[in-house]
């Protein structure tokens, strides 16, 4: 029984991350019909300049806010500059344009810091079940993704990056001006990208340190379906809670592959994920 | 109200509007009518910058609108019901209408819009907090419609409101139209494949015809020329 506890709590806080880093590839793929492979380098250096300034000023802190100043600064560029020219072409070519930037700027990140592992620091004590650290991460998640849903929800700016998402001509034609809520829904995306970055980075940071947790982030949003992003939250910590049980009963190796099985049977039983609205859309 | 002149539009290399020139006059209904293809969505559409002009000038109030963005367009208080209405199903009908006057800085207004409308289509004050996607037809039409309404447009640009609709329903909608003519002089410009009863409430009719206007006159002239209504309007 205390076993199954640790386990559970475990899974909650990876979970979190799960969570956080999926409804960062929501918000864009609502908005843009295109998965951003470059979500996790965009957290990756966001996650470097926390420690750069960290390493610098020793201010955790202050660390922290720079890092989501730059996820939302990030963002925004990466839509105007790189994303917004090829998308009226195709989606795909957006998709391999992200890709393409993963690429760049792992191997950037590498370059200036160098891909030898650097020492990160926690938030908080992490020491011990489910430690002061692990309820910040999982708090700061819920907090967030709460304060998102709630934007979408009930602001007249999150009206209109609904209708810019699901009709950007009929928004054009009610005033809404498309391309800013498209600007700022990457802004947004990358913002909630560097959270989930600082929270999964420590102990150690390294250029890859993110790919592992990109895989479970992505497994979670297609569980929840990648335009639902109340279903991805869910899916970020169920995945992160089954994960766990999986590794604690069966064996950390099994990981892996377990999440990659339950993609593959989301995917073949309900390829709109559980909570997903794709085809009802369509009709 | 609206001055266009040799709009022309293509779509690669195929023309769809072809020098056309046309004026409205405050407070008139202008029926646009014509044939499948004779390019009157495509009139609306180049009209509220959702389609590039190729040639031509576009001056709505005396301010030249031709080359700016359809938002922009819109927040100049011209209004585009797109065919079929556009309504946004995965939104409610409130949020449909509150979409409507966001670009607004007026809130006061707003919520007296909101009434206005309401009074103005019974059945959508009935379901304010419903799905938009459990309306029917014609109710989605008011909804796009009173959406429209809620920006207090000058111009309203309206593409086949009677489209897949009972002709009771279209009646009504028509009659609604008329109303708000006399009641805020608003500006509509109504394209229509149902001329009959496009040109029954229009002040003044514009033939179309493979994107060159054919003939321009008052509604009732039109609705007496035979030859004109056998060749191009179709009844």
């Amino acid at each position: 029984m205390d076993r199954f506890l640790d386990l559970t709590l475990n899974g909650i806080s990876s979970g979190a991350v799960y969570a956080a880093l999926g409804l960062s590839l929501v918000i864009i793929y609502r908005a843009t019909r295109v998965v951003n492979f470059a979500q996790p380098a965009l957290a990756l250096v966001a996650v470097y300049l926390a420690y750069a300034v960290n390493k610098a000023t020793g201010n955790y802190w202050l660390a922290f806010a720079v890092a989501l100043g730059a996820g939302v600064v990030m963002g925004a560029v990466v839509e105007r500059v790189l994303i917004r020219p090829v998308q009226r072409k195709s989606e795909l070519s957006a998709i391999i344009v992200t890709l393409g930037l993963l690429l760049v700027l792992q191997a950037l990140v590498g370059m200036i810091w160098s891909n030898e592992p650097h020492a990160f620091p926690y938030a908080f004590d992490f020491r011990g079940r489910f430690s002061t650290n692990d309820a910040f991460a999982v708090g700061l998640v819920v907090v967030t993704a709460s304060a998102l849903l709630l934007l979408f929800k009930v602001t007249p700016i999150g009206l209109k990056m609904r209708a810019s998402a699901f009709r950007p001509d009929v928004a054009r034609l009610l005033g809404v001006r498309v391309g800013l809520m498209l600007t700022l829904g990457w802004a947004l995306a990358a913002f909630v990208g560097s959270i989930a970055g600082m929270i999964a980075t420590a102990p150690f940071l390294y250029p890859n340190v993110l790919d592992g947790v990109f895989v479970y982030a992505l497994t979670a949003a297609v569980i929840g379906g990648l335009d639902n992003p109340i279903g991805t939250i869910i899916g970020g910590f169920v995945l992160g809670v089954g994960l766990s049980y999986v590794s604690g009963y069966l064996g950390p190796e099994l990981v892996t592959m377990a999440a990659l099985a339950i993609l593959v049977v989301v995917l073949a039983v309900r390829p709109n994920g559980l909570f997903g609205t794709t085809i009802a859309r369509r009709v | 109200m609206l001055e266009v002149e040799g709009l022309t539009a293509a779509y690669g290399p195929v023309r769809a509007l072809d020098d056309v020139t046309m004026s409205i006059a405050p407070g008139a209904i202008t029926a646009v009518l014509g044939a499948n293809g004779a390019g009157k969505t495509t009139l609306l559409r180049t009209l509220s910058g959702l389609h590039p002009a190729k040639k031509g000038r576009v001056r709505m109030d005396g301010t030249n609108i031709t080359a700016l963005a359809a938002d922009r367009i819109a927040r100049l208080g011209m209004a585009h019901v797109p065919e079929g209405g556009g309504v946004l199903t995965e939104l409610t009908v409130e949020e449909n209408l509150r979409l409507g006057a966001l670009w607004r800085k007026d809130k006061r207004d707003r919520a007296k819009a909101f009434t206005e409308v309401y009074e103005l289509f019974e059945p959508l004050a009935q379901r304010q907090r419903k799905p938009a996607s459990t309306l029917s037809g014609g109710e989605r039409q008011m909804l796009a419609i009173g959406r429209a309404l809620m920006g207090r447009p000058r111009l309203l640009l309206l593409d086949e409101p009677s489209l897949g609709l009972a002709p009771m329903i279209t009646a009504s909608i028509m009659r609604v139209l008329d109303d708000l003519r006399a009641q805020t002089g608003l500006t509509v410009l109504l394209v229509e494949q149902n001329a009959r009863s496009a040109l029954s409430i229009a002040d003044r009719g514009l033939v179309l015809s493979l994107g060159r206007v054919v003939a321009s006159d008052e509604a009732k002239t039109l609705a007496a020329d035979d030859q004109l209504r056998h060749a191009y309007l179709g009844f």
